[in-house]
């Protein structure tokens, strides 16, 4: 089973819950931080890390000896990451989308491929969770690559948990897609709301069910609720907006570790999900 | 021309609301809204659109069945998995809009419309002009629709005379924030005193720095925890962000918000209020705000 927890809003605590669903749940379990630009979930349960694999992403080697400047490959790229200018090829790498178009079109067999690293992987295990994190490397552009390799790392008789990374674009979906359920952690405020929304319409365009948690509950106003309920969607869960809970969380700390009444809580949170998957897509 | 960036790696710090208030105290300026994905900076703003226009973000392959003879040419092309194997279909979610399947059916098979990836607009509020956009749900190339409003800001910066661009940064490290900092005078990143908070700013710095764009850093609800403040505070100094304040824990933050206004419209004097203003004041004294840029 997979379960992936967004949010459109970063900063709603998808890590929290993330983790300390994680560490609740007594079956086998993996978490998966799938957030490439930003991991956070590793600093609240301090795995132990056995494994570390680069991800690698294919670009162009011109062969100058073989070019005749025929200009073929920088027709075919889409996204300007090879050019031509009078008897020169210049390629920018940090542009590619790896397509492999011009090592195709090219007459003179001119052009292979290099690898470029654009992140990588770590594996680890921190108690019974194992652990799984992706980390794009300063100054790339390209996560969903990162994610999409994360993410072939889900086994098939485990609970695997994804902390995805926040917004509605490509990174996220390819956070969400293929999930059992979407789990979207949100607060109750005008940009909670606004955000969440155009999660739910993400989720929508992937036909997964989902569910909501509000998160600092008591913070703003009642608006995400009358939303969840004109949707549809139902509030598995509401943390209370909470200075011991904020001071744990600032602190590195787990909920359930501090105020175990959470652990029941989280577990009730995953029979939910469990039920809810199985009934299937419930937005409208 | 001047232009600020507010980032923060970690999302959820402030930038929005931070964003807000600087508005209130620049004289002369252009807002930019540069979190297409998931766009707040309207809500506090309530922008009055004047112009829209679509942006076309890429374009798709879409298989004729008509001409498709079936040879399997393009599956065996794609790097991306997007054409079903069974229906000769392309996955719309998969496409990474390459046109390579399209430029090499034999059949002439394929075709590879532009597509509209979502909207931009030019608004007036009530402190000036806005640039913002929306990216269509689950689309792609938002790094593009982020470089797009910066430069219809700046277009309004020439045109006007105006002196500063204030730029709302998306979160993270990826596409859409390092197209929303290439040409800034400087970036300001708001950090969270928590653990949390202390890595991410760690990786944004360093993404300034390796663009070379000069970093601010402050600390919003710095006593949440004075020790994790103290830990921003000291990475600041060791990397060579100049430190420009912190902002304490205050009601009137979350209140604003659900009032649709900046924290200095409904509380300058409050603590919060008078630390966003003592902030602002040193962000505009930092010598790389001083200098005038050409583009």
């Amino acid at each position: 089973m997979i379960i992936s927890i967004a949010s459109g809003k970063g900063g709603t605590g998808k890590t929290t819950v993330a983790t300390n669903l994680a560490f609740s749940l007594e079956n086998s379990v993996q978490l998966m931080d799938c957030d490439v630009e930003e991991p956070n979930s590793h600093l609240f349960l301090n795995p132990v890390f056995h494994d570390k694999d680069p991800v690698i992403a294919p670009v162009p080697l011109v062969d100058e000896n073989k070019c005749t400047y025929c200009r073929k490959c920088m027709e075919i790229c889409r996204f300007g990451a090879i050019a031509v200018a009078g008897e020169t090829v210049i390629t920018f790498p940090e542009l590619c989308h790896s397509c492999g178009g011009c090592t195709v079109i090219c007459p003179e067999d001119a052009i292979t491929e290099s690898p470029r690293e654009l992140g990588y992987i770590e594996k680890g295990k921190s108690g019974h969770i194992s652990f799984l994190q992706g980390y794009l490397k300063i100054g790339q552009v390209m996560s969903p690559p990162i994610i999409k390799k994360i993410r072939t790392y889900a086994e098939k008789d485990t609970v695997n948990i994804i902390d995805a990374p926040p917004g509605t674009s490509c990174p996220v979906i390819a956070a969400m897609k293929g999930a059992d359920f979407v789990l979207l952690v949100t607060e109750p405020t005008p940009f909670g709301l606004n955000d969440l929304i155009l999660a739910v319409e993400a989720v929508k365009t992937l036909d997964i069910p989902c569910g909501i948690v509000i998160n600092r509950a008591g913070m703003g106003n009642d608006d995400v609720k009358q939303y969840a309920e004109k949707e549809g969607v139902p509030v598995l869960m509401e943390i209370p907006f909470d200075k011991e809970i904020a001071r744990v969380y600032a602190n590195g700390g787990l909920i359930v570790d501090h105020i175990p009444e959470y652990r029941e809580k989280f577990i009730t949170l995953f029979d939910r999900i469990k039920e809810l998957s199985l009934q299937g897509v419930n937005t409208k | 021309m001047k232009e600020l960036v507010i980032l923060s790696g970690k999302g959820g710090t402030g930038k929005t609301s931070l964003t807000a208030a600087f508005a209130f105290f620049s004289k002369s300026m252009v807002l930019c809204d540069a979190d297409v994905d998931a766009a707040d900076l309207h809500l506090l703003m309530e922008p009055v659109v004047q112009q829209k226009a679509d942006f076309k973000g890429g374009n798709e392959a879409i298989i004729n069945p008509e001409l498709c003879t079936g040879c399997g040419l393009c599956i065996e092309l794609c790097r991306f998995s997007a054409i079903f194997e069974d229906t000769f279909e392309v996955d719309p979610m998969e496409c990474e809009g390459c046109g390579v399947c399209y430029d090499l059916c034999p059949e002439g098979a394929i075709d590879f419309p532009e597509k509209t990836c979502g909207q931009w607009y030019i608004s007036d509020t009530r402190y000036g002009p806005m640039v913002h956009a929306g990216l269509g749900i689950a689309e792609e190339n938002s790094g593009r629709l982020v470089a797009l409003v910066r430069e219809e800001a700046r277009k309004i910066v020439h045109k006007e005379k105006t002196e500063l661009i204030l730029t709302d940064g998306p979160p993270g490290i990826g596409c859409p924030v390092i197209a929303s900092i290439s040409q800034a005078n400087a970036v300001l990143v708001v950090a969270e005193p928590s653990v949390s908070g202390v890595h991410d700013l760690k990786r944004v710095g360093e993404l300034a720095e390796h663009f070379k764009i000069p970093a601010m850093v402050c600390v919003n609800k710095c006593d949440l925890n004075p020790e994790k403040t103290k830990m921003i505070r000291d990475a600041a100094e060791e990397n060579n962000y100049t430190y420009v304040g912190e902002i304490p824990f205050d009601k009137n933050f979350i209140e604003s918000m659900i009032l649709k206004k900046s924290i200095i419209e409904t509380g300058e004097s409050s603590d919060a209020g008078v630390a966003v203003k003592k902030i602002w004041d040193n962000v505009m004294e930092h010598p790389a705000m001083k200098l005038e840029r050409l583009v």
